[in-house]
């Protein structure tokens, strides 16, 4: 900075670490609950300090039939069901948005920009407000309880579609006389040139997209209504209902833990390309 | 290999007509460099040979062969682009192979193409380097390079060499020369840089404003020029011209100065002296005070009005000059030296 | 907008934005449509006869209470967390900034919570507010202070605000940093030389200088808080109690699935769309502001 304040920088230390022990504070009293016995959680007040049976906890959440009195899923599974379900969105997203922005990009047709302000309607259009008549259609199409019908109605993206437009655009136009030049038709082109030269922003997408899949609640909660489709995100609202009569807190916030923890890791471990992403697609 | 003969191309983009019935016969090859100011049409000229560009009327011929409708790959040419157009994330090789691999040539003879260009252009350390990682001097070779293992009927290059600093342009220029001669490959060479149009090409286009003002022998261009665009475009220090009336073999100046010539004409005239054919002449009609002097070592330049007028001109004396700012001297010239255009259509008299 | 050279027209490129097209037309365009022309419906309880009733249905809205009292609601709740998500992010950025070594590592501590399901944020707050374990509501009983958002609707408010607010924290601190990292360092030391400290340096210079980022934020957060945050308040709350949670998503969802009033809640949905439309109008403007700057 720009002058030399030692007390100032001892603030902003101090502020700083304040600030993410304010933010830390609710997943710690989440791990401390995933690590003690159930009855310990029923005593006030209850620890602030994690306990020895984190391990057992983790067992008994992720392989046994998960919370007594509600009829969820194993945990494992419903992480797997959560897994395939980030996994076909981001992916989904990702490969119909690359095709139809090179098409657009890159091809003059009749309903070009047709196609591009129906595309652009879709960001008025989130699912929250227009929950039932899209449940019915996927009702009609009986696509319920299936991965189909859990991401295929989320994986239209005018953000995406934008995003790789301008990707595109910003690819030297020689580029494509060249390759023309060298004799590579539109689809080569597309292969060999237009994803390689995208990848670092299809990658940071799929950071974004992943955490977005992962963490969809609304319509997960609408379509399965078969435990063993559920979602691990989904579930745990179960829980918390189920907690009032069998209050297995342990196993909550275990499974709390559980459905963070994918996309946490996503996060930090691709921390570089997350904050592409998301100042990417958000402008 | 195979001439060019472009006929009576034309191309508009909406009502604007930008380049106007173009006619060429290009030969076998020559090196034929297409040179005109910015906006000129040169690289939309160029574009539309190699295909990139539709056409709007006329016929590109390349051999025996129309190719109007052809994709720009089954036009059998190769095309270096100003800003090279390597392929980022491909190496060097990659580069150079895309093409015959999109092909399906044999992977023996891509190697030995691409090795056989590579070393004739002196790049082959490089081949499994970035594009990222090259000068742009070798990035340039690399560019050549993908041109050459295509083995093609014909080089097109759009000003490939404005990328690069002046030292490094001056020798590429030269490499590419030598180049084009050693592989005999039909070229066209679009440039802004006149002096790289001399030096380069067999024969110039000069174009403007969408027209051929000129189609000749740098020799040709220099002594014979067509008009006055070419006239002052073709030359540096660019040449001088006056206003005059000419009155069969003789011209006179806005001063009165009477100057003999060679074409004969009458009436308004536009009259061109190039600065480096005025010598001293102590009896000499043309009068010229010093006002600047620019010392280049081999050659001295010296700016001033013509005598009794406000016309700015340049004269390029040889060798060190002892003449001195103030100084009034007298000039002349060779009559077949003075170029005559109509002051109307700005073409060359005779 | 568009490439200067492209391929020539073939039937590829329809075939390339096929896939996108035909899932907009049929999850996006058509339920929308759907919802448009059901908003004009009432349809009785069991489904046996709906009646073509023009604007109603909206009226009926309009002149609800329930509706105009959750509308109100909303907006206070989305600016509520705009503000403390907002004010708490620019604080530590500004701090953030400050430190020579380490901003990175703060950031890494800052912006996981971003990937946290807002469901997850609920139960997490839930759990540390449950009235009868909870170490706040026991924290708070040492003072004097009764703390259940089961009974109390201020409570239940201020519950779902904050955690919808800590999840938010994470973006916005994000997107402060950068565009204070971004002010060229010259401005800054220039402000120095003229004299300004830290905290005015801040004021006059820093801020100002970022405000594209905080009006862009703004409709970010707006845009969270009304659509994004049901899952808080479906684990937290489920709207109560007697409705005092209830934000506009939340009652198109009640209304719906739960009251089974179809025309109802598709007079919602669209009012909701015409929202969205708005706040997309708004983000987009200022975009091309933001190109500018």
């Amino acid at each position: 900075m720009v002058e030399n304040r030692p007390l100032l920088s001892i603030l902003a230390h101090i502020v700083l670490l304040l600030g993410v022990a304010i933010v830390a504070l609710p997943v710690w009293i989440t791990f401390v609950g995933a690590s003690h016995e159930a009855e310990r959680m029923l005593q006030t007040p209850i620890p602030m300090l994690p306990g020895d049976q984190f391990f057992v906890n983790l067992r008994q959440t992720l392989w046994g039939s998960g919370l007594e009195g509600t009829n969820t899923a194993p945990v494992w599974m419903m992480l797997m069901n959560s897994m395939v379900m980030a996994l076909m969105i981001a992916i989904g997203k990702i490969a119909i948005s690359l095709l139809s922005a090179f098409a657009i990009v890159y091809f003059k047709f009749p309903f070009r920009m047709g196609f591009f302000w129906m595309i652009f309607i879709t960001l008025m259009l989130p699912v929250e407000v227009r929950i039932l008549p899209t449940f019915e259609v996927i009702a009609d199409l009986g696509m319920l309880n299936s991965y189909w019908g859990l991401t295929v109605p989320l994986i239209a993206s005018a953000t995406a579609t934008f995003m790789f437009r301008q990707v595109f655009l910003t690819i030297p136009d020689e580029m494509l006389e060249s390759a023309r030049i060298d004799g590579a038709g539109p689809m080569r082109f597309f292969w060999d040139i237009v994803i390689p030269l995208s990848r670092t922003n299809i990658a940071a997408l799929f950071v974004i997209l992943f955490i977005y899949g992962w963490n969809q609640y609304l319509w997960p909660l609408l379509i399965t209504t078969d435990t063993d489709m559920m979602t691990i995100v989904v579930s745990i609202k179960q829980m918390l209902e189920a907690a009032e009569q069998s209050p297995q807190w342990n196993i909550i916030m275990m499974t709390a833990l559980l459905a963070m923890i994918p996309p946490i890791f996503v996060v930090i471990a691709m921390q570089k390309l997350f904050v592409q992403g998301l100042t990417e697609t958000d402008k | 290999m195979a001439g060019i003969t472009l006929d009576s191309l034309t191309k508009s983009y909406g009502p604007t007509e930008v380049l106007h019935h173009i006619g060429a016969d290009i030969e076998d090859g020559e090196f034929v460099v297409i040179v005109g100011p910015s906006g000129c049409g040169k690289s939309t000229l160029l574009r539309m040979i190699a295909g990139l560009e539709s056409i709007t009327s006329g016929e590109v011929f390349i051999g025996d062969k129309m190719v109007n409708g052809l994709e720009p790959a089954d036009r059998d040419i190769a095309m270096v682009f100003q800003n090279y157009a390597l392929y980022p994330h491909m190496t060097v090789r990659q580069n150079m192979a895309y093409g015959l691999k999109i092909r399906k040539m044999p992977k023996a003879e891509i190697d030995r193409r691409v090795q056989e260009a590579a070393e004739i252009l002196e790049i082959a350390q490089y081949l499994d380097r970035k594009p990222r990682q090259l000068s742009g001097g070798q990035r340039q070779r690399v560019a050549m390079g993908r041109a050459i293992v295509r083995d093609p009927q014909v080089f097109l290059f759009d000003e490939p060499l404005s990328n690069l600093d002046a030292k490094l342009r001056v020798q590429m220029r030269l490499e590419i020369r030598k180049l084009q001669k050693r592989l005999g490959v039909t070229s066209i060479f679009v440039t802004h840089d006149q002096v790289e149009a001399m030096t380069l090409g067999d024969r110039l286009m000069v174009l403007n404003g969408g027209y051929v003002e000129q189609f000749g022998t740098p020799i040709e261009l220099y002594e014979r020029p067509a008009s006055v665009f070419v006239a002052g475009f073709i030359g540096s220090p660019a040449m001088n011209f006056f206003r005059a009336t000419a009155d069969d073999l003789s011209v006179t100046l806005p001063n009165g100065a009477v100057v003999p010539t060679a074409q004969s004409a009458r009436g308004g005239v536009i009259c061109g002296l190039r600065p480096e054919h005025l010598v001293r002449d102590p009896s000499g009609p043309i009068e010229m005070e010093v006002e600047l002097l620019e010392h280049l070592g081999g050659v001295t330049l010296l700016h001033g009005p013509l005598q009794g007028t406000d016309q700015q001109m340049v004269i390029s004396l040889e060798g060190i000059s002892e003449i001195q700012i103030g100084d009034s001297l007298r000039f002349s010239l060779p009559p077949e030296l003075v170029h005559l255009f109509d002051a109307q259509t700005d073409r060359r008299i005779g | 907008m568009l490439k200067r050279v492209h391929f020539p027209a073939s039937l590829l490129p329809y075939l390339l934005v096929a896939p996108q097209v035909i899932i907009t037309l049929i999850f996006f365009i058509w339920p929308a449509s759907q919802a448009v022309y059901q908003s004009f419906l009432i349809e009785d309880a069991f489904g046996f006869s709906t009646e073509f009733v023009w604007f109603e249905n909206f009226e009926y809205l309009l002149q609800d209470d329930h509706y105009r009292d959750s509308f109100g609601r909303t907006i206070f709740f989305s600016a509520a967390v705009a503000f403390l998500s907002m004010s708490f992010a620019l604080i530590l950025a500004g701090f953030a900034d400050r430190v020579i070594r380490g901003s990175t590592t703060y950031r890494t501590l800052l912006i996981w919570p971003y990937a946290v399901a807002p469901v997850l944020a609920g139960a997490l707050f839930l759990f540390m507010f449950n009235p009868t374990i909870g170490i706040f509501p026991y924290l708070l009983e040492m003072v004097g202070y009764d703390w259940n958002h089961y009974l109390n609707g201020r409570q239940a408010m201020f519950l779902v605000i904050i955690a919808a607010a800590w999840k938010q924290v994470a973006y916005n601190f994000l997107f402060y940093l950068a565009a204070m990292q971004s002010i060229p360092r010259s401005i800054i030391e220039a402000a120095a030389i003229d004299g300004a400290g830290p905290i005015r340096r801040f004021a006059t210079i820093i801020f100002p200088l970022i405000s594209p980022t905080t009006f862009f934020l703004l409709v970010i957060n707006a845009v969270y808080a009304f659509f994004e945050t049901f899952g808080i308040i479906h684990a937290v709350t489920q709207g109560g109690p007697a409705n005092s949670t209830t934000t506009l998503v939340y009652k198109v969802y009640n209304d719906g699935f739960i009251g089974l009033d179809l025309g109802g809640s598709a007079a919602q949905s669209v009012i909701l769309m015409f929202m969205v439309i708005v706040m997309t109008v708004i983000q987009f403007r200022f975009i091309e502001k933001r190109v500018q700057y």
